[in-house]
């Protein structure tokens, strides 16, 4: 299905997604890419093991969602930007998303932005929490954004909203 | 049109450069290719098809399809797309003889 | 100006470097032509993160990528490279390249061994209109933005939806520049899902099962017909409807450069699924004409990775046949098959690999 729309369907997205009670223990990374391709700079990116070591370079990259802390290291290390980080109960209303961003304008700390789901639609309105540059890669930020909790599943890009 | 900040692309500050189109001046920057300073300042437009003198501008900008070919201080058919500007340098656009 | 080496490579881009790193520390003699002003090829203009593996770059962007590949050949003594030198043809009966430096000056090379590594040219598509002045290969925008920091346009409809199509509409977005929709004639999104999964979610629709049919404009583009295809690919009648852009991306693939391995009488073949045009080789990147080797784009549309590790195997293969390989040059030879081979193991590879079948000879 994703390959005739260019994105994951509810059914897609959560079969790479751990079991409900996951989401309760803390944040989390979810991998979005589906596809064998020639790619794994993601393996070496994980400092607890968490993601699975490939036996050819081709192999889908699996994470142990039980080893996994959510510490977003390997966000900036994916070329196709397919990795982000779930934190369900950010706060009793709130969850945060930690996503991979290289566009203008460089977003700052409390700014708004409409949230975007996979397909691109506008679905709700987030803030910015924090901006994250990582040395090895510094021009693609990982920005934190706080979000309405029935979204946290759905959110998957930022627009920022235009003064 | 300047693309004046990029997410990505740290660009050099680069010196202008002053030449001619049809004898007319016009703007470059050092380093860049006649072709891109002239469509920068608006000229979509620098050459022309052979038998039916239908406008031709960049298409590969790399030197393969022949689209932007003019006349550069002297020599014709040069590649404009991988020329550099030079200060002073004379450019004319080529009319055809069908 | 009569110039002598031992090995001529003639092309600068990722496959002309990494064969030309080979010899740094060695006794032999490379001129390595590039018709650039600059070296790097297409690697300067990638503003991505790459793929593959960590000994490949992978989550290096392109441009530095060309950086590192740079750093290690232009110390090099016996590595000389004329930059803005087109290697303008092959004379059999003299044995020399012809190469036109500047447009001004002429060269004639005598060389032992030579590596094209030439790359590839944008194809075009055929529609009425295809000529005006805002119609760009992918390439072109590329340039444009990436190396001189010039827009395109203000409005950009991209056509084809592969690996090019996708990185580019990203790159035009990152540039502040709108991209309308990319239009993709067959029933399935071409490139990687991870590079379409991005600009969807930047809300840039994909539209499938559509091409175009015709551009319309005064002196420049100011917009396009698009039409539905079938499933035979024919036009969907009463489906014509009319965009407007003053910009058209042409992403609808490359073509390796392989003129000159004809003149060097190495046999070729017509192979689609590797672009076009290319020469039989032997897996030691080796032509039927032995001193002549390929590598990159021109072998076979494929990736950087691949035109790095194919420039590997291409420089060594001829440190071997002038008997100066060391240990180090083998193991690098050896790495790099093995490396080539499990990047096309999986379901990526297999139209090159269908390709390669054809023109890849062991007893070449």
């Amino acid at each position: 299905m994703y390959k005739n729309t260019g994105y994951l369907s509810p059914q897609e997205y959560s079969s790479l997604m751990p079991e409900e009670e996951r989401f309760n223990k803390g944040p989390v990374a979810i991998i979005e890419c589906p596809e064998c391709i020639p790619c794994n700079p993601c393996q070496q990116a994980c400092a607890r093991g968490a993601i699975q070591r490939f036996q050819n370079i081709t192999d889908l990259p699996v994470i142990n969602f039980d080893l996994c802390n959510g510490c977003g290291n390997c966000i900036a290390v994916c070329p196709g930007l397919a990795i982000y980080v779930i934190e369900k109960n950010y706060s009793p209303t709130t969850s945060l998303i930690k996503i991979p961003y290289e566009m203008l304008p460089i977003p700052t700390k409390n700014d708004p932005c409409d949230i975007l789901s996979r397909d691109g639609s506008v679905i709700g309105k987030g803030t910015v929490v924090k901006v994250q540059k990582y040395s090895f890669n510094p021009k693609a930020r990982v920005l934190w954004i706080e979000i309405p909790k029935e979204l946290f599943k759905e959110a998957r890009n930022v627009r920022m909203v235009k003064e | 049109m300047r693309i004046k900040e990029h997410p990505i692309i740290e660009w050099k500050e680069k010196k202008k450069v002053s030449f001619f189109l049809d004898g007319k001046p016009v703007q470059g920057y050092e380093g860049e290719p006649i072709a891109v300073a002239l469509f920068e300042q608006g000229f979509k437009s620098i050459s022309e098809s052979l038998v039916y003198h239908r406008p031709r501008g960049l298409f590969c900008c790399i030197g393969n399809c022949s689209s932007c070919l003019m006349k550069v201080d002297g020599i014709p058919n040069v590649r404009t797309c991988t020329k550099q500007v030079k200060e002073g340098m004379q450019v004319e656009t080529q009319k055809r003889e069908s | 100006m009569k110039q002598y080496c031992d090995v001529l490579i003639i092309g600068a881009g990722p496959a002309g470097l990494c064969a030309a790193s080979v010899f740094v520390n060695t006794n032999v003699q490379v001129i390595v032509l590039e018709r650039d002003p600059f070296l790097g090829g297409q690697l300067l203009k990638q503003t991505h993160m790459f793929f593959g593996s960590k000994e490949q770059y992978a989550g290096t962007r392109g441009f530095e990528i060309s950086n590192i590949l740079q750093e290690s050949v232009l110390q090099a003594n016996n590595i000389h490279f004329f930059k803005d030198t087109v290697a303008a043809g092959y004379y059999p009966e003299d044995g020399f390249m012809l190469a036109l430096e500047q447009d001004q000056k002429l060269h004639h090379i005598y060389f032992k061994k030579v590596i094209v590594a030439t790359g590839a040219s944008e194809k075009a598509l055929i529609f009425e209109n295809n000529d005006m002045p805002g119609i760009f290969g992918a390439g072109a925008v590329q340039t444009l933005m990436n190396m001189y920091g010039v827009a395109p346009g203000k409005e950009v409809i991209m056509v084809g939806s592969g690996n090019i199509g996708l990185i580019v509409s990203y790159q035009l977005l990152q540039a502040g520049v709108p991209v309308k929709c990319i239009i993709e004639a067959a029933p399935v999104v071409g490139g990687y899902f991870v590079h379409a999964a991005k600009i969807r979610r930047m809300q840039v629709p994909i539209l499938l099962q559509t091409t175009v049919r015709k551009a319309f404009g005064k002196q420049s583009l100011e917009g396009i017909e698009m039409v539905s295809l079938d499933e035979n690919w024919q036009e969907i009648p009463g489906t014509e409807r009319i965009e407007s852009c003053d910009t058209l991306c042409l992403a609808v693939g490359l073509s390796p450069l392989s003129e000159l391995l004809s003149h060097m009488q190495c046999e070729t073949k017509y192979v689609p699924a590797l672009g076009g045009s290319v020469a039989l080789r032997n897996q030691r990147m080796q032509c039927t004409n032995k001193d002549v080797y390929i590598a990159g784009d021109v072998a076979g549309i494929e990736e950087a990775s691949s035109a790095m590790l194919e420039g590997y195997i291409a420089g060594v293969s001829i440190a071997e046949d002038l008997q100066i390989a060391t240990p180090e040059h083998m193991t690098l030879l050896q790495k790099s098959s093995q490396f080539l081979q499990s990047m096309r193991s999986g379901p990526m590879g297999e139209k090159i690999c269908s390709g390669l079948q054809k023109v890849e000879e062991s007893n070449v």
